[in-house]
């Protein structure tokens, strides 16, 4: 596999500061050197490397932009999206395993939870050495999770949990799950230990896409935990919903990063591919292609660069999000399906990148907020009207 | 104890040398730079010696301003300060004269114990360590594979083409590093993000002579095109043939 080079059309690299870049190549070379030489067999059988978890919380990339005094690195939101580049551009499942421990389980422990959740949770899940996952979809409630079936019933000093989680990434993987559930009509946030009796989390096999990461069923049978798991700050469905806001800001530069790996292997490969006596790269046909791809990259980097600049100053909406992890992802799918096509045969074998990344965002753009509810999203903003129902 | 990890700013290794008018500068335009491959690991031995033995990392380089890029980077691994002596003529110092300003400032600084890279990546010298120590009159082991240094003293393997070598001597001293001494780190991010609080300090310095210059460089021939000999077992005894007459590597 040739060397990554990652395209930078318009010298983004001048907008980032010395930090911001110094945090990218650190996590650039990590996955080119720890990541990539394991990447396609984990992704053939259907494993996450679990070994490399120590290293990622060495790294420091799980919540790496909360803060130090919760044992995180404290970076910008800049960092923090380049980081979810670098890991995408080695994969979609790389990115999704620390998506959900930073954004869906550490940011809403740091955002709703007591003082006493935070230092019981943050550490161990910063260094790596507990794993957590988010559990809000269910079986029959996906694009509209106010209409869950799970709930938290109060009995005494406890809460009793019963309901059914479904897609749920790290769920099996986890020692601690954010799970949501209507506690007297209210969607409330848990802390639930996954050592709880009545907790299971049978994996979701069989899956053609994110194969590098574990999906798994959250089963909540009577699972009994004491009052001081409920995430105190968060009351119905906005807690859950700014929680996704997080995720999906890091997945807009995440899609950045497959789209990146699938046009630096389209490129070399056009230009190393000799056909009728001269390189594919020489041909109108996939010039165009690359052209496309280029300028499609390149507005997603400067769109996700501007989104990430409004969340340091704290005036980033939900919608905006939702403009970049829409373009971002949707532009990514396509690069990937072009290179794909590109690459001819070699396309679907696992040698090649291009047919993994594919097969992933298959997952991205649907999760997070699928592609049409962003639409809707958007819509509404732009006119005023709601039309999800 | 007072450690000095000395690096040097190299271009990317996949860098395409272009070779100026002049025919004896490299064009530098669209080059990026790293720290050398082996003071990577000179940076991370200061380190290591620092958490076993205590004291202070100090990272030390001749070069541009630019260079703040790659001794933050060692300073983001666990280094405590940085120096970079300014030099507008940073890639056309000869080895002597780099050994000079180096010694000096390594004197200036009161340092115990310098690591450098066994070589640079660009000029493949192997030379300024040992050349530093020489003018400092310091005890200097090349090519360091295992190090331990306690109480002052230090013993060093270092491997060679006809065995291993154990050998021992008294601080100050100066250490060129081989690969296989040690893994160097990755700078975690709470690292960098920490090292932006450290000191980096711009020094200028009196000019040395070189005392060596460059008078012409050549590219490498390009490489012959391949020739396929033949197909299956057919096509050994040709293939013998050639690489005993053509390549005459048999």
């Amino acid at each position: 596999m040739n060397a990554f080079k990652a395209l930078d059309f318009y010298a983004l690299d001048d907008q980032f500061s010395e930090e911001e870049r110094m945090v990218r190549d650190t996590v650039r070379s990590w996955v080119s050197e720890r990541f990539m030489p394991l990447i396609m067999e984990h992704y053939e059988a259907g494993t996450f490397p679990m070994e490399l978890v120590p290293e990622l919380g060495d790294l420091g990339v799980f919540g790496s932009n909360l803060p130090e005094k919760y044992g995180c690195a404290g970076l910008s939101n800049v960092a923090y999206g380049l980081i979810c580049q670098e890991l995408e551009r080695g994969d979609s499942g790389l990115r999704s395993f620390v998506s959900v421990q930073g954004s869906l389980v550490m940011w809403p422990i740091h955002e709703y939870g007591s003082e006493e959740q935070k230092l019981e949770w943050l550490p161990k899940l910063a260094s790596g050495e507990a794993i957590g996952c988010f559990g809000l979809t269910e079986p029959d409630f996906g694009s509209n999770p106010g209409g869950m079936t799970t709930v938290a019933i109060p009995d005494g000093d406890e809460f009793v949990i019963t309901g059914r989680k479904m897609w749920i990434t790290n769920g099996g993987l986890s020692q601690i799950a954010v799970v949501w559930a209507k506690c007297e009509g209210v969607i409330r946030g848990f802390l639930v230990p996954t050592s709880c009796p009545g907790f299971s989390a049978p994996e979701q096999k069989h899956k053609f896409s994110l194969r590098s990461s574990v999906t798994s069923e959250l089963v909540l049978d009577e699972v009994r935990v004491p009052k001081s798991a409920m995430l105190p700050g968060a009351k119905g469905l906005r807690g859950p919903l700014n929680c996704l806001t997080q995720a999906r800001y890091g997945i807009s530069w995440g899609a950045i990063g497959a789209a990146m790996a699938a046009f630096d292997e389209g490129l070399e490969y056009s230009k190393e591919r000799i056909v009728f006596d001269k390189p594919l790269a020489a041909f109108q046909l996939p010039q165009q292609k690359l052209a496309n791809m280029a300028t499609d990259i390149t507005l997603a980097q400067l769109l996700s660069l501007r989104l990430g600049r409004l969340k340091d100053q704290g005036t980033m909406t939900s919608q905006q999000v939702s403009m970049a992890k829409r373009n971002n992802v949707m532009k990514a799918l396509e690069a990937t399906r072009v290179v794909r096509d590109m690459l001819g045969a070699n396309g679907i074998s696992l040698e090649y990148q291009v047919g993994r990344h594919l097969c992933n965002l298959e997952s991205v753009v649907t999760y997070e907020g699928t592609h049409d509810i962003h639409t809707l999203a958007l819509g509404h903003e732009l006119t005023g009207f709601p039309a999800y129902r | 104890m007072k450690i000095v990890a000395c690096i040097k700013r190299v271009p990317t290794t996949d860098a395409q040398a272009k070779i100026n008018a002049d025919g004896k500068s490299l064009d530098s335009a669209g080059f990026q730079y790293m720290t050398s491959f082996y003071d990577e690991i000179a940076v991370e031995q200061a380190i290591q010696t620092k958490e076993a033995s205590g004291g202070d990392v100090t990272v030390l380089t001749i070069g541009p301003s630019e260079a703040s890029k790659e001794v933050r980077e060692c300073i983001a691994k666990g280094a405590d300060a940085g120096i970079i002596m300014t030099d507008a003529d940073w890639t056309g110092r000869d080895n002597l004269a780099t050994a000079k300003v180096l010694a000096a400032k390594l004197s200036e600084m009161g340092a115990e114990i310098a690591f450098f890279g066994k070589v640079a990546t660009d000029r493949d010298n192997s030379a300024v360590g040992p050349m530093t120590a020489t003018k400092l009159g310091w005890a200097c082991v090349t090519d360091v594979v295992e190090l331990s240094i306690a109480d002052g003293k230090g013993t060093a393997k270092r491997e060679s083409e006809n065995g291993v070598e154990t050998l021992s001597f008294s601080l100050p001293a100066i250490i060129t590093c081989d690969k296989g001494l040690n893994e160097p780190r990755y700078a975690g991010l709470k690292g960098i993000m920490a090292a932006k609080k450290k000191p980096l300090e711009e020094v200028s310095f009196e000019d040395v002579p070189n005392q060596a210059q460059v008078d012409s460089l050549e590219l490498p021939a390009a490489r012959k095109e391949g020739r396929i000999v033949g197909e299956g077992a057919a096509a050994v005894p040709a293939l013998i043939d050639a690489l005993r007459n053509e390549a005459k590597v048999l």
